[in-house]
Formats: C-alpha cells, structure tokens, sequence
C-alpha cells in the first residue's frame, strides 16, 4: 500500500527554505558571532537530509544533480586555493586579506578572503554528510 | 621563496583535490600522481639544500607571529625525512600501475596515497603539537582508506582492529596536549620547550613525558604496543603495504625523537632509560617473531618491529653518535622497508605464496629480482659498504660509550637474527632447483621492477656515500643535541616568553 505523505512533503517545501535560510546566515554571521562555515554546511546538509526523508532518492538527484563527492572535493580546492593566493602575492601560505568595499545596495561593507575559505569548509560540509547519507542508503 | 617549506605539503594536496574529479580516469590519474609525485620530491630536495645553505627554515602561516600562530619548520631532519618520503612515494606509486588492480583505482587509490603523503610530510614538518596531531589524522584517516580499500575478508577484519587501536591512541594524544597545555600554557613546540625549561621538570612532566611515549609507541609500534601491527600490515596490497611499513610508523618514531629532544631533555633518568629498556625488549621480541615464520610478510613485518626498537634505543641513550646513528638508520630503513616490501609483494605475484618454502630456484628465472633481494637484505642487516652500517654502527657504538654494554651487544645480535630471518628466504626461495618455480611471461615484470631498482639503487648510494650524507646528518643532529637552536630559530633571539 502506498502511504500518502502529503503533510510531511508539504510541510518540507516550507521548512527547507527556512532551513536554507538560517544556514545562510549562520554561514556569513561566522565572522563576528557564533556560526561559520562548518555550522552552516552542517544546516545546509541537514536540509537535504530533510527532503531525502520527505522524498525519494530520485527525485532529489533529479532536482539536485550534483555528485556530492565532487562538491566536497570543489569545497577542499576553494579552501585550498585561498592559501594559495596569499603564496602568489608573496605572503606566506593561508594569509588572509581583507578591505572595506562600498557597494551600491549594502553600502560600507567589509568583505574578507577568509569568506571564501569558510565557503569551501561549508561545500565540503555539505559534500561529506549528503555523499555518506546517500550512500548508506543506497545498499538498503 | 619563503613558502618552498610548504610546497612538500601543498603539492600533494592539491593533486589529491583534483585527482577527485577524476575518479573514472585512470591513466589521466596514473599521470597526474606521477608527475606531483616527481614534483613534490624536487621540492624537498631544494628544501634541502636551502635548509643546508641558509639554516632552519620557518614560516608563519598567515603571517602571525611565532607562537601565536602555526608555525612549520623544516630542519634538516624533517626535510631529509620528507625527501625520503616523496621518494618513497613516487616509487609505490609508480609500482602500483601494475599491481594495485583497476577496480581499486577506481576507487579513488591515487587521491588516498596523496592525501597520506600530506599527513605525513606535515607531521615531519610542523611546529606545533596539535597541529602534529591533526596531521596524524589526515595521515591516519587515509591509512584506514587505504587499509579497507578492495573490500576483502581480512582487510575488513584487520581494519576494525587498526581503528580501534588508533582511535584510541588518538584520544590519548589529545589528552596529552590538554595536560600539556594545562601545564605551559603554549602549543608551539619550541615555546613549550622554553617554558618546559624554565618550569625544571616538576613530577607532572615526568608522567606527561610517560604518556606522550605510549601515544606516540602506539603509533610507532614499540613493547608492548605493537601488538596491532603484524594483523594489520598483513592484509593491505603489496604497493600499500611498502607504504604503511616505510612511512607510518617512522611518523611516531619521528615524534618520539622530537620531543624526546625538544621537551623531556631536563631529567633523562626515568625517561630515557625506560625508553632504552623498552627498546631492547622491543628488538629481542622482534628477533624472536622474524625466524619464527615461514611467511615472507611475516618477516619483513616483524623487522619493521626490530628497526623500531634498534632507532628508539638511539635515542635512549641520547649521546651525538647515537642520535647520529639514529638519523641515519631512520632513513635507511625508510627505504629499505618500501625495497623490501615491493620485493615481496613482486615475488608474492610471481609464485602466488607468501611461503618461501613452497618455491625455490627462482634466480634461475628471474636474476634481476634475486640479486636486487640479495643487496636490499645485506643492506638491512647492515654489511659495510651497505645503508644499514653506518647507522647501526653509531648506535652501538653511542651504547658503549654511555656503559651500556649489554644493550649495545643486543642491538649487535639483532643484526645476525635480521640477517638470518631473510637469508633463509633467499637460500630456500631463490637457490635450489629452478623446477620448483616458473616463470610468469604475462606478468609486467620489468615496470614493476623498475622502481624497485631506483629504490635499491638509492639505498646502494646511501651507504657509499655515507661521507657525504654525513654533512647533512651532523646539521640535523646538531639541532636535537642543542634546542636552543630550534627555538632560536622559531622565535628570534629577541623573544622573552
């Protein structure tokens, strides 16, 4: 018999954006309070986890058709390559630059190289916890 | 360059990263590790040589100041060590285009081997403890892939065993830091030296000093805590295993001599006598186990187990010549386990047994094989003009010259029960009648034995040369004899903690 989930998948439309949401700001609030890039690939994880629960694996591969290990392998080389821009200025390896930037709709913002890093932590986050999730339930 | 430090890191993790996205390549991947392989060792041996001209070299990563910051740095020991290591690399690497298997290629193999060889030059090079011990874990975590990867029976079941163990001895490392920074208040190893100094040795840091032995001991397989070794070293590939025996427990040995030299230099009583007596029963334990077998892994296994114990009781006895001789036999046997290892797994593919006693007279098919065999084995036990001589003989001599005539003369023994634990395979497996053995025409055997010969033939040169390489061993010893070098060269002369 098929089991009718209608509440549980309508009420997962809503949630993840929600979810998506925090994780965003968790992700950019890392820098002057509690949150970051691990934290916010950790939501951001928890809500695909949330549909492969509300859904099957299809569909989300159909609506998300990315290889998770190759998103964690893209985060590690973001991280990675950070360092290396401090190395091609002459710095030693994983120095960070920052500078404040006036842009037309948030007006004097800071904006940081250490984003980009933490934005490779949370990829490889996500990568880690959706390919081992994905691929402990593919056996069952 | 101010990076070039870090180029021995960096390179093979950035290879591993995009060899990921090769996964289903596999000569696009043989290619690419070859070539990061060859690279990552260019740069260590450039590493050496401005190590060599220009004193110790340190980098502040992201530019903050010494003991705030992670600070790597690369004296001659750490960078000989990492030379050693991206040769060692390259030479499995290029061994296992022929052996490893397509379906372990496809499961990202390449990545993995890189992913290790990060873990283990950044152990060899940082200068900070729990930076150390988050490069064991990059080290470990891709010796448990590794170990697993092919999926068979007994990896399965060895493995378990392998985390257990190395979890454990994990926890213990992150317990040791936490004392020890509940007690000096730094994590930067030179400034941990410093304050180590001026607090003199209170009791708490004779029992932390205990505590880091155990850790790093079970890492580096000393009595009594090799007891996960010979079941785990026993399962993985031939090309995998060259790379746990020459790499993985030289890492603990590295760090026990480090902070042995560094940190627990004040009251060398307890300490360092434990370690001296541990080391020979670790030797006499080691002997007992490598004629016991007829199984050719076995032995080879079980005389990683005596190298352990002959390195250890170097720098037990803590002396110049010791040291020296510890260095070199650290090196050496680096190699010479990777030799002997890819040797075995070769003979294992050409007679399908890890038995010597079901083949014989196999020089007759395959003399190359046999003789390289035959040096890498006098070269282990140590002939003169060989590498394994220098080392041994200044570790004995460094044993004598401290009054410690018995330990000297059981590491002396050691070296005949060495000789004689893989003479035998020899004698049985490759004199006799040629009848006993066959020659396999669809084995590749010259492209798996190619690097093999770079490998022996390195080793050769090692003990030849041995005048030469002694300029860059002396440089290295003098900075654990004196640590005040090291730290001068961390923190500058103008530091006052």
């Amino acid at each position: 018999m098929k089991i009718n989930d209608v509440i549980l998948e309508t009420v997962t439309k809503i949630v993840v954006f929600i979810i998506l949401t925090v994780a965003v700001y968790l992700f950019f609030s890392g820098h002057n309070s509690p949150g970051g890039g691990f934290i916010g690939g950790l939501v951001l994880a928890s809500a695909f986890v949330l549909l492969l629960l509300a859904f099957d694996i299809e569909t989300i591969q159909k609506g998300i058709p990315f290889d998770f290990k190759r998103v964690a392998a893209l985060g590690v080389f973001i991280a990675v390559t950070t360092g290396l821009g401090a190395i091609v200025f002459g710095q030693p390896f994983l120095t960070q630059a920052f500078s404040a930037f006036n842009l037309p709709y948030f007006g004097e913002t800071e904006l940081a190289t250490i984003t980009l890093f933490e934005a490779g932590v949370a990829l490889a986050v996500v990568g880690v916890v959706v390919s081992i999730i994905l691929s402990i339930s593919e056996d069952v | 360059m101010i990076n070039l430090l870090i180029l021995p890191i960096i390179i093979p993790f950035v290879t591993a990263v995009i060899l990921i996205f090769f996964q289903k390549n596999i000569v696009i991947q043989r290619w690419i590790s070859t070539i990061a392989a060859a690279g990552g060792l260019t740069a260590s041996i450039i590493l050496v040589r401005t190590v060599y001209h220009e004193g110790i070299q340190t980098l502040n990563l992201g530019s903050w100041e010494a003991p705030f910051g992670i600070t790597l740095v690369s004296d001659m020991l750490s960078a000989l060590l990492v030379t050693a290591t991206s040769l060692i690399t390259l030479c499995c690497i290029l061994f296992s285009f022929q052996s490893i298997g397509k379906e372990r290629e496809r499961s990202f193999y390449y990545p993995v081997v890189q992913f290790l060889v990060v873990g283990v030059n950044g152990a060899f090079t940082t200068g900070d403890i729990f930076n150390m011990f988050v490069f064991f874990e990059v080290m470990l975590m891709s010796s448990y892939v590794l170990l697993v990867i092919g999926g068979t029976k007994i990896q399965l079941r060895e493995s378990i065993k392998y985390i257990l163990v190395n979890i454990t001895s994990s926890a213990l490392f992150v317990i040791a830091v936490a004392y020890l920074y509940s007690i000096v208040g730094t994590l930067n190893m030179a400034h941990i030296s410093q304050r180590i100094a001026e607090v003199d040795q209170p009791a708490i840091l004779t029992v932390l000093a205990v505590l880091f032995l155990i850790v790093f001991g079970l890492k580096g397989a000393i009595f009594p805590l090799f007891f996960w070794l010979p079941g785990a070293y026993y399962a993985p590939p031939a090309p995998i295993m060259a790379l746990f025996g020459a790499l993985l427990t030289k890492v603990g040995v590295y760090s026990i001599l480090r902070t042995y030299t560094l940190f627990f230099y004040h009251d060398t009583g307890f300490t360092h006598e434990l370690l001296t007596v541990l080391s020979l029963i670790t030797v006499i334990l080691g002997s007992i186990a490598a004629i016991a077998y007829k199984d050719m892994k076995k032995i080879v296994i079980y005389n990683i187990i005596i190298a352990i114990g002959v390195i250890t009781y170097g720098i037990g006895a803590m002396n110049a010549d010791a040291l020296t001789g510890s260095v070199f036999y650290l090196i050496h046997d680096m190699i010479i386990k990777a030799v002997l290892f890819l040797l075995v797994g070769l003979i294992v593919s050409i007679t399908g047994s890890s038995d010597y006693t079901k083949f014989s007279g196999l020089l007759k098919h395959y003399p190359l094989l046999g003789w390289s065999f035959f040096i890498s084995v006098l070269a282990l036990a140590g002939i003169p003009p060989l590498s394994g001589f220098v080392g041994k003989i200044l570790i004995v001599n460094g044993g004598f010259s401290k009054g410690d005539i018995v330990g000297a003369l059981i590491i002396l023994m050691s070296s005949l029960f060495v000789l004689y634990s893989l003479m035998r395979v020899f004698i049985n497996g490759f004199w006799g009648d040629p009848a006993g053995s066959m020659k396999k025409p669809e084995l590749k055997i010259g492209s798996m034995l190619f690097p093999i010969i770079i490998l022996v033939i390195s080793s050769i040169s090692y003990g030849f040369f041995s005048e030469w390489m002694n300029m860059y061993i002396t440089q290295a010893v003098e900075v654990l004899i004196d640590p005040a070098v090291y730290i001068d060269a961390v923190l500058g002369n103008t530091q006052t903690s």
